[in-house]
């Protein structure tokens, strides 16, 4: 058995949820290869060559990827498909865009988003937002899928894999890449985050959100907010966590002025320790924190930054 | 310009849905069923498109159980032209809703295919670029906005690290997602002229495609419930707790 | 302005009254061959979303509607295959009434357990296929009226406008929809329902409606406890004395039963609260042992009609008629509707029918639906049990129990006297401060549950940027009155927690906070609120729940 990696990554550096992945690739067994692509992404290849249990490190390095174009990054994934029996990607935007597509070419079926390996065909994924757990099987020659990262621990980065150029270009011109607009922020990204901080519509208006910014600043956090607070047009969309915004799985999820609607609760429920602070001791949040704490939260917010 | 709007007939999203007792599938005996968000939204846009002067007609296609008709119906009175069923008594795969999809648009060569970004009922996200693979079209997934300019459109992207804009070939497939539009209501009117419009059923066998399963599901379970843990009386106690026991500040 | 469109009827409600109606005009519009257009609006985001009932369902009416049900799949799987009630004397003892002293409208032999959502949906198969227009999502907001002060019709309530009564980017302005005769069919006190009654004046020569609250829930239980068709009734604890109403366990198919509990909306002590009173209920070893390693998938709630034949308004007025619960026709000593519901709308359907073959434009008063429903079984069944609920109220369970017995078995509801009861419902509470507060033990998460968990397995939503739709007449209403006097008790008789007293941090004043997104359209507050202050409005349609199978 061998399987493919398509890392994620900045050119630059490895985010790192492709180290999730890495550990569930792990769990099926057999060597494992990192697919690096993009254009001047020597710092992500390194990075990748440090991942415990990669075999090799194999790196497109040229314009024609800028961007990662999901035509021409398929094109190159499928011109290397018959070495592996699987071929795997963090389940972000580029890999759910990416892999589909280089499965539909080899004529295979896909998995998204799986959560847990039981063996080399058989997976776990989640349906219905999180409420059904599916085991699915295979019965494809080669199984490609996308791995949820907050499901699967990071490998450790101690290894040292030759790393491989790889010279095939493929541009099929279909699409070029034009732009890209980072959310601008200095704290960690929601997804990837080992602390989140969110706020609800308890919250009353954006500004005071800046009271969790506080917080998320001592704690290297990231700031999420519930459906709700979103929908009353406090924050941007992109800080939604939920059903229909981001899934986290941090190690510790902070839940302020959030009642805990079920949509909410599907993108944070599988946070390692969650805290629930809410004036209202019959909010549903409680049901599911760790920790929680019955109190108006424009008291113990600042007294939570002051603890720190 | 032809624009192809695929649906899909999902769950109402704002129906719990539960497991069977068995665990061989969730339940959806009675369950309210609907037209997916993320395909009302990519109706929306080719209506959009469509009073914009850049489309000319709007094919609705689903493919799936002859109660799709529904949510066909739905396109039709949001405003999509007529409607093509590709019906199906079993659920099909994305792979080989795909393929359908491709002989369709052989058949009525669109410009342009809007699907979804993904179903809220088995949340693959897959369909759309594995239809732009099978007929070797540009695609563009998560879209946030769309501009068509001539034989070229540009899509931006939500992706995780922001918003990425790209310029795509037409034809095109292009996935919408939340933030692309929102939505209209359907009025009465048009709920009953949409009852007049085309709609036509065939089967998914006429296609010749192997419509084969590849993928078996061994078993459907509910997740684990999280249990509520304790209820803590000050700031002070709660700080202790998540650097003494916990260890995660 | 307005768009409009004309139908020759429009039904307001896709329930089972409403569309008997449908049905039954379009058969008879089939026989005739007449062509006649028939519109139904219904607010739930489908037929059924809405609409729940115990239910033990009389197949008498239905019979009548399409004498080869069986053969049209209606959805009636589970014959009643015993019938047992209990008397409650606390929380762990029950005594088993024999057979023999039961009231003989408590027997259900030839009756099916059923789900009324699901028979809804049948209904509404079958009146789609004969070419009734159904529109789902779309609530009936407000009556239209000619010059003349006859119902021309209904409009539909506008979509997309934000809480703030601005028109949001998504606007769409309702829709007239206009008829030669309306039929309203909302169910028990529909909020034009009530409108009509006022307005037209219809209940001046009947006593004062009397409601019950319902709350039910759909369990999967432990397959060896399966016992299709038993009905269980049963009376007594956890209600205290001078507190009416009744229990119920009905095993129906699929390994499933309903459980729930019916409170008559008389009740005095504001502490009581019917949610929590249904929760302490399943806990009595009748129940419990059936409950017990089974899980709870569907919740809901709904105030009920049921003052019976003394209370029934008029049911007709200029250019419409009101059929079913929405005018009262439940039989509460059956302590079952749906039959007489549809038997409503049928005989409403048979009177619009013999107006428009005689050619009237609409707009009349048509007297002919009070004569031909006086000459139909349901008035000869009301009449029978006319003095059921009185006597419950007047004598309480026990002895209202042994009255009814003797009436309703001895007598055939013959006795030549009728019991009057005038006191409406919200007028039954007590100052706070005369009543003991009763101590509900918290929910243990797997025979009882809190409210929001149960308001989430109704599958209720509502689009959140909307005015309000439980408007308060008097702002200062809630606190001044209801909380200083009544220690708020619309905190506690929503079965859905719309409404909290909450504390202003700044002001420490106790404020009424409305989560009207919670809101599962039962109509209780509109009907209990001692002060009468709050109007149950429609919110936008497909707001509400969406119950399964219930």
């Amino acid at each position: 058995m061998s399987i493919l990696i398509i890392a994620e990554h900045d050119n630059s550096s490895l985010k790192e949820i492709t180290l999730t992945t890495v550990t569930a690739a792990s769990l099926i067994g057999g060597d494992i290869d990192v697919l690096v692509v993009g254009e001047g992404c020597t710092g992500a290849a390194e990075a990748a060559a440090l991942i415990s249990g990669v075999n090799r490190v194999r790196v497109a390095d040229h314009a024609c990827y800028n961007g990662q174009l999901a035509e021409n990054v398929a094109a190159l994934i499928q011109s290397l498909a018959n070495d592996y029996s699987h071929i795997m990607a963090p389940a972000t935007a580029n890999g759910k865009s990416i892999l589909p597509r280089v499965a539909a070419a080899l004529d295979v079926s896909h998995f998204s988003d799986i959560i847990g390996v039981e063996s080399a065909d058989t997976f776990k994924r989640t349906l219905y937002a999180g409420n059904a757990i599916a085991t699915v099987q295979s019965s494809d020659n080669i199984k490609v899928m996308t791995v949820r990262g907050t499901a699967f621990a990071l490998a450790e980065k101690k290894g040292s894999a030759p790393v491989e150029s790889l010279t095939q270009v493929h541009d099929l011109g279909l699409s070029a890449f034009i732009s890209e607009a980072l959310a601008v922020s200095e704290r960690p990204e929601l997804t990837s985050a080992s602390i989140v901080i969110s706020g609800g519509r308890g919250m009353q208006n954006g500004d005071n959100f800046s009271m969790l910014e506080k917080v998320a600043d001592k704690l290297g956090a990231a700031v999420g907010a519930s459906r709700a607070a979103v929908d009353a047009g406090f924050v941007p969309n992109d800080m939604q966590v939920g059903q229909t915004g981001k899934i986290v799985a941090p190690d510790l999820y902070i839940a302020v002025g959030i009642s805990g609607a079920i949509q909410h609760l599907a993108g944070m429920k599988d946070s390692k320790v969650i805290v629930a602070i809410n004036k209202d001791p019959d909010a549903p949040i409680f049901q599911i924190a760790d920790y929680g704490l019955v109190a108006d939260l424009f008291d113990a917010v600042p007294e939570l930054e002051q603890a720190l | 310009m032809k624009i192809l709007v695929m649906v899909k007939r999902v769950s109402d999203p704002n129906v719990t849905i539960r497991v069977n007792a068995d665990n061989s599938d969730v339940d959806l005996n009675n369950v309210k069923m609907a037209l997916n968000p993320f395909c009302e939204i990519a109706v929306e846009e080719a209506v959009r498109l469509k009073e914009a002067g850049i489309a000319s007609e709007i094919i609705a296609l689903s493919i799936g159980s002859s109660q799709s008709q529904e949510q066909l119906r739905t396109a039709l009175a949001i405003g999509a032209d007529r409607a093509l069923l590709i019906e199906s008594d079993t659920a099909l795969e994305p792979l080989i809703v795909a393929k359908l999809a491709a002989k369709v648009i052989e058949e009525e060569q669109p410009g342009l295919v809007l699907l979804g970004k993904q179903s809220i009922d088995t949340d693959n996200s897959q369909t759309g670029q594995m239809l732009a693979s099978i007929t070797g079209w540009s695609q563009g997934t998560f879209a946030s906005k769309l501009e068509i300019n001539g034989d070229k459109i540009n899509i931006t992207r939500e992706v995780d690290s922001g918003l990425q804009t790209i310029c795509l070939n037409m034809p095109a497939v292009v996935t919408c997602d939340l933030r692309l539009n929102e939505p209209r209501y359907a009025s009465l009117p048009n709920i009953m002229k949409a009852k007049r419009k085309p709609l036509v059923t065939k089967a998914a066998e006429e296609y010749g495609v192997d419509l084969a399963p590849r993928i078996r599901t061994l078993k459907v379970e509910t997740p684990n419930i999280r249990q509520g843990g304790e209820i803590l009386s000050s700031v002070a106690e709660l700080v202790e707790k998540l650097k003494t026991e916990k260890g995660v500040i | 302005m307005r768009e409009s469109m004309e139908f020759d009827v429009v039904i307001v409600g896709a329930g089972p009254a409403g569309l008997s109606t449908a049905c039954r005009l379009m058969q008879q519009a089939q026989k005739a061959e007449r062509e006649i257009s028939i519109c139904v609006v219904e607010k739930g985001s489908e037929v059924g979303a809405h609409i729940f009932s115990g239910a033990v369902l009389e197949p008498r009416a239905l019979i009548e509607l399409f004498p080869d049900w069986q053969e049209r799949g209606a959805p009636l799987n589970t014959p009643v295959t015993s019938d047992e009630i209990y008397l409650f004397q606390d929380a762990e003892r029950a005594k088993k009434i024999p057979n023999s002293l039961v009231p003989k409208s408590m027997h259900n032999e030839g009756n099916y357990v059923i789900s009324l959502g699901n028979l809804c949906r049948w209904l509404g198969e079958q009146a789609e296929a004969m070419g009734v227009e159904i529109f789902p999502g779309f609530s009936a907001a407000e009556i239209l009226y000619t010059d003349e002060g006859a119902v021309k019709g209904i409009a539909t309530g506008d979509m997309g406008v934000g809480a703030d009564g601005n028109q949001k980017g998504s606007f769409m302005s309702g829709m007239e929809l206009h008829a030669k005769y309306t039929v309203f069919s909302e169910g028990c006190h529909g909020h034009l329902g009530k409108q009509l009654i006022d307005k037209f004046n219809l209940d001046a020569d009947a006593d004062v409606q009397h409601y019950g609250i319902g709350i039910k829930e759909l369990w999967d239980i432990d397959p060896d406890k399966h016992k299709p068709g038993l009905v269980v009734h049963g009376a007594g604890w956890p209600l205290e004395k001078g507190t009416n109403g009744g229990s119920f366990l009905y095993h129906g198919d699929n390994n499933q039963v309903v459980v729930g509990l019916v409170i008559d909306l008389s009740y005095s002590n504001p502490y009581l609260g019917p949610f929590d009173e249904f929760q302490r209920m399943k806990h009595h070893p009748v129940f419990k042992q059936t409950l017990e390693g089974g899980k709870r998938v569907a919740y809901g709630a709904r105030a009920i009609t049921k003052g019976g034949l003394n209370a029934l308004p008029k049911m007709c007025f200029p250019g419409g008629l009101l059929v079913g619960c929405d005018a009262g026709t439940l039989n509460f000593a059956k302590i079952k509707g749906t039959h007489t519901a549809m038997k409503s709308g049928m005989v409403a359907a048979e009177t619009i029918f013999d107006a428009l073959s005689a050619d009237d434009q609409g707009g009349r008063e048509l007297s002919a639906f009070t004569e031909a429903l006086q000459n139909s079984w349901v008035y000869e069944e009301l009449h029978r049990t006319r003095n059921f609920g009185p006597a419950m109220h007047k004598f309480g369970t026990f002895w209202g129990g042994a009255f009814n017995y003797l009436d309703q078995n001895w007598f055939k509801g013959k006795l030549p006297f009728t019991l009057r009861d005038n006191k409406p419902d919200y007028a039954q509470l007590k100052e706070a401060s005369e009543c003991k507060p009763i101590n509900y033990a918290k929910p243990d998460g797997k025979i009882s549950f809190d409210k929001l968990s149960s308001v989430f397995l109704s599958n209720t939503n509502h689009e959140e940027d909307q005015p309000c739709h439980l408007q308060l007449k008097s702002k200062v209403v809630p606190v001044e009155s209801n909380w200083a006097i009544y220690n708020g008790p619309e905190a506690r008789f929503c079965p859905a927690g719309v409404y909290e007293f909450v504390e202003d941090a700044a002001t420490e004043q106790m404020q009424l906070q409305i989560n009207a997104q919670n809101c599962l359209h039962c109509k209780t507050c509109d009907i209990k609120d001692p002060s009468q202050n709050i109007t149950w409005m429609t919110p936008e349609g497909t707001g509400g729940p969406n119950y399964p199978n219930m």
